[in-house]
């Protein structure tokens, strides 16, 4: 999505020449204000030292950094050991993101094709089916979904009158009902590049390998896949990225057992814990998370252009 | 740097013409979820002619957390409990009053009076009182209810099935007493042991949640749920089939104040606020909505016989309740360890 | 074609699958639509058919609270959505129509940050910015949060508009000696509007569905929509909540209708204008 509007030499003109930086200050002034900075000044907080009780003092200190990464004992007094508690909790994150964005390839893949081998006016109505879900707030679909999957909720009544089954699946409070909740959040995310990649590809060339007898199964995996893989790997970024940082999801869908960083980060704010130092360095190492993905990405991309 | 962001800002906020008058007739009121009915707050606003916002927290700890985190000087009163106002007292985040302020002083009963937290109430004025333990759903559980083992080192038939309250210094004073330890030691095994209980039963308890902490009653999903007196009866009365406990190791009581916070921007309307919820009506007003008991006299006409005849809010006489203590801060440092050791 | 025994285009399986896509999409809707119209006081037993809840909303006693949060959202919406509309037609203007310019490639990156920084941390280094220089959280923060995320929102729509406009028009105009402002509000505003108002359309909804960041920087007794539903909700789904979803769910589908079919006028309008950014 973010690709395809990449400023090109040849859509750029000329007929405002000279008033670029003017025109492109506000976007500067406002983002460099109230986000860059902003970013810069929680890297300076996750610095700090953490006050008794909440607050922070202006005193630089490796507090946070050392609490996330060493284990010093109950007292703090012991030799330090590697803390596994947030690097698990980090890693469940990432493992989490990965099986949503699974979820999310192996039911979007085959909805993209679909669509994007209808007619032209059948593809806009089937695009249109599949985005309107993603418009309604997050807050309400996650919702729905936990109402839904409730132990004693509508589909387990409705599974159980119908005699599929005699107990009610239990779901709500598992790793699967943070997955199916991001899937529910990002899933256009996953359709909307893998379609535009479908939609491009020369089915002639299909053709061409059945000529040459090729299976379907090759034809998928040697010619398809390969064609489009960019597509897929930008559905698959455009997922795990912001399924790494969800708090919603594993909020309302996770209890107590599936802290996620979004979840970790926001009780150092918002909850009891009140330890600014520490959600700020918890922030600044998802945001190294993302853009070290980020980077993968672009360099992938260069490296396939160039 | 920081001055000159300071200034950048203050320049921008001008321009923008920011929330810049502290409009009178206001109150701006930082209370638990779930714990002052509409009705008060509309009827206060039309007696007064004040506009009244609320925000909620879910523990004690959290809304301390919020306040020092730059909510201070935004909210006019607060409603901590009894360890909480201690502690903001020492932090210097409460403002004081005279009596003469308030014509309404003389209702606070004798017993809620000169309170360790506050002697004297220069800075705050009995809410609700009640007690912190949890309720067992009787159909999924028929033994004696009324041991802490139920949460700490639970029977099978409920193992799994278990919420408990995102409440450090509940939790860890339940702990405390189920080991019988006194609450803030600072002896290590004891600290020790304290950390060690709550990892061996973690794995029983299924989901941390105050605000939950009625819903998985009421829906079942939970058999055992750590809870305040007043919210059990209210899981109660929604046909939930559940036995509220006074654990035999002893359990939280608890007293709520409305304190008057430091630098509250309308103090005025503050203490009208304080003086309206010492009126006996509107005190058992509370009291028929929230289910606890109300530290005012002379509320008795106006109680519902359901509130005021509740098992959650009559205990045995024995064994008696403990305040949650607030503790040192080298013991605190500990605790925070504890609570992240549990909740990670 | 027709004389291939196979439809290449075909693989077995892919169309139970796009059903099952949709049916996990809007399964969760629909069911909390129909509950929505449950008599019962109670979320787990159907009673009968009614519209109590959506009185509730309207009239009940915890109408007033939603109310507030209503105007507050929709008010935040518009002016966060107003300015990043502005500055994205700036922005845009900038990166399609004026040429070369110091920091051009940098630019690109820095419309497109909000949207590569997680949520959660947007809206810690937001709280603590606001924080540490002292600026006391209330309604102005939100809105400042809120036009910062909306910009790249906005932008896609109105970049992607402007990118299929070719300048011909514009250079015609100056030849006929409109000065180049003239030039562009009499003809390249004109054409741009099917963008801009899908990009304004988009960037309302994006603020009006914000949690995490609002939740993070609004001050005392500032509540909006969402963040009045969440308080709520975490105390268990209630059955006006569900209708209050319902009513927000019509919102946005009508919402997103408007802006998909303002995208198809410009379609018709303009040829060579590609719409792909219209919806995402």
């Amino acid at each position: 999505m973010a690709a395809d509007l990449q400023p090109k030499a040849s859509s750029s003109t000329s007929t405002y020449a000279g008033l670029g930086i003017p025109l492109i200050l506000p976007a500067w002034a406002i983002i460099g204000f109230f986000l860059v900075l902003p970013v810069m000044m929680m890297l300076i907080y996750s610095f700090l030292t953490k006050e008794f009780r909440g607050g922070v003092i202006w005193e630089f200190s490796l507090a946070a950094y050392d609490q996330f990464f060493f284990d010093r004992g109950l007292f703090g007094d012991e030799l330090p050991k590697i803390e596994w508690t947030y690097i698990t909790i980090f890693w469940r994150s990432i493992w989490q993101a990965a099986a949503a964005t699974l979820l999310c390839l192996v039911i979007g893949f085959p909805t993209a094709w679909f669509i994007a081998t209808r007619t032209a006016r059948n593809r806009s109505i089937w695009l249109f089916l599949v985005t309107i879900p993603y418009w309604v707030n997050l807050l309400i679909r996650t919702i729905s979904m936990k109402f839904l999957i409730r132990d004693n909720g509508p589909m387990n009544e409705l599974l159980m009158a119908s005699g599929l089954i005699s107990e009610p699946i239990h779901i709500i409070n598992t790793n699967l009902a943070v997955q199916l909740g991001l899937f529910y959040s990002y899933l256009p995310f996953m359709v909307l590049p893998i379609y535009a990649a479908v939609e491009r590809y020369n089915f002639a060339l299909s053709e061409a390998a059945a000529d040459l007898y090729a299976s379907r199964t090759i034809t998928l995996t040697q010619i398809i896949l390969p064609t489009i893989k960019p597509g897929i790997i930008a559905g698959c970024i455009l997922v795990f990225v912001p399924s790494l940082g969800a708090f919603l999801a594993p909020d309302l869908l996770g209890g107590a057992k599936n802290f996620m960083i979004g979840s970790l980060i926001e009780e150092q704010f918002k909850g009891a814990a009140g330890n600014w130092p520490f959600g700020a360095a918890a922030s600044m190492i998802l945001l190294s998370l993302v853009l070290l993905v980020l980077t993968l990405y672009a360099r992938q991309q260069t490296r396939e252009q160039g | 740097m920081k001055k000159l962001l300071k200034l950048g800002a203050s320049a921008l906020a001008i321009t923008l013409a920011a929330n810049a008058a502290t409009a009178e007739g206001k109150l701006v009121i930082y209370n638990w979820f779930e714990y002052l009915p509409q009705e008060l707050i509309d009827k206060f606003a039309a007696q007064e002619n004040v506009e009244v916002t609320m925000d909620t927290f879910d523990s004690n700890e959290a809304m301390l957390a919020s306040l020092k985190a730059g909510k201070m000087g935004t909210y006019d009163v607060a409603m901590p409990s009894d360890y909480m106002v201690d502690i903001m007292g020492d932090e210097g985040m409460l403002d004081t009053f005279d009596q003469e302020e308030m014509p309404n002083f003389s209702n606070i009963m004798d017993q809620w009076l000169n309170v360790s937290f506050d002697p004297g109430r220069n800075s705050s004025v009995p809410y609700q009182w009640g007690s912190t333990s949890f309720s067992v759903n009787r159909d999924a559980y028929k033994g004696d209810i009324n041991t802490l083992a139920m949460i700490f080192n639970p029977p099978n038939e409920v193992k799994g099935k278990i919420n408990v309250l995102d409440s450090q210094g509940e939790v860890l004073a339940l702990g405390s007493m189920y080991l019988g330890i006194p609450q803030c030691s600072t002896d290590r095994e004891e600290l020790k042991a304290l950390n060690n209980l709550m990892l061996e039963a973690k794995p029983h308890w299924a989901s941390f949640g105050s605000d939950v902490a009625k819903d998985v009653l009421v829906s079942g999903d939970a058999s055992v749920g750590m809870i305040w007196s007043g919210f059990g009866a209210k899981a109660r009365e929604e046909g939930a089939n559940i036995e509220y406990a006074f654990p035999k190791e002893g359990y939280v009581v608890w007293t709520d104040s409305i304190v008057l916070l430091k630098d509250a921007p309308n103090r005025a309307n503050a203490l009208k606020f304080m003086n309206f919820m010492l009126e006996p009506e509107n005190a058992a007003a509370l009291t028929n909505f929230a289910a606890y008991t109300a530290g005012v006299k002379g509320v008795e006409p106006f109680l519902s016989d359901t509130v005021a005849n509740s098992p959650e809010s009559n205990p045995p006489a024995e064994p008696i309740g403990e305040l949650v203590m607030a503790c040192p801060q080298e013991v605190q440092a500990v605790y925070d360890t504890i609570w992240t050791n549990l909740k990670k | 074609m027709a004389s291939k025994k196979v439809d290449l285009r075909r693989f077995p399986g892919f169309l139970p699958l796009t059903y099952l896509c949709l049916f996990l999409l809007y399964a969760p809707l629909v069911i909390v639509m129909i509950y929505s119209f449950n008599d019962s006081a109670s979320i787990t037993r159907w009673d009968s058919l009614s519209l109590r809840w959506y009185h509730d909303v309207f009239f009940g006693v915890e109408a007033p609270k939603f109310r507030a949060a209503t105007i507050n959202s929709i008010t935040i919406a518009l002016m966060a959505a107003t300015s990043a509309t502005i500055v994205a037609i700036m922005a845009a203007t900038a990166m399609l129509r004026s040429g070369r310019f110091r920091g051009k490639s940098a630019s690109f990156a820095l419309i497109n940050l909000p949207l590569m920084v997680p949520e959660i941390v947007t809206a810690v280094a937001t709280l603590i910015f606001f924080s540490a220089i002292g600026f006391t959280a209330g309604y102005l923060t939100i809105v400042l949060a809120h036009i910062v995320f909306c910009i790249p929102f906005a932008y896609l729509p109105i970049a992607a508009r402007m990118q299929g406009i070719e300048d011909v028009y514009e250079q015609a105009a100056q030849d006929l000696y409109a000065t180049r402002f003239q030039a562009f509000r009499l003809v390249l505003l004109p054409l741009m509007t099917p963008g801009i108002l899908s990009g304004f359309l988009l960037a309302f909804i994006i603020s009006l569905d914000d949690f995490i960041i609002t939740n993070f920087v609004k001050g005392a007794g500032i509540e909006t929509l969402p963040t009045a539903i969440y308080g709520a909700v975490r105390q268990g789904i209630k059955p006006n909540i569900m209708a209050i979803s319902t009513l927000l769910l019509v919102v946005s589908v009508v919402f997103v209708a408007l802006s998909y079919f303002v995208g198809r006028m410009g379609e018709k309008n303009n040829d060579e204008t590609s719409t792909k950014g219209d919806l995402i």
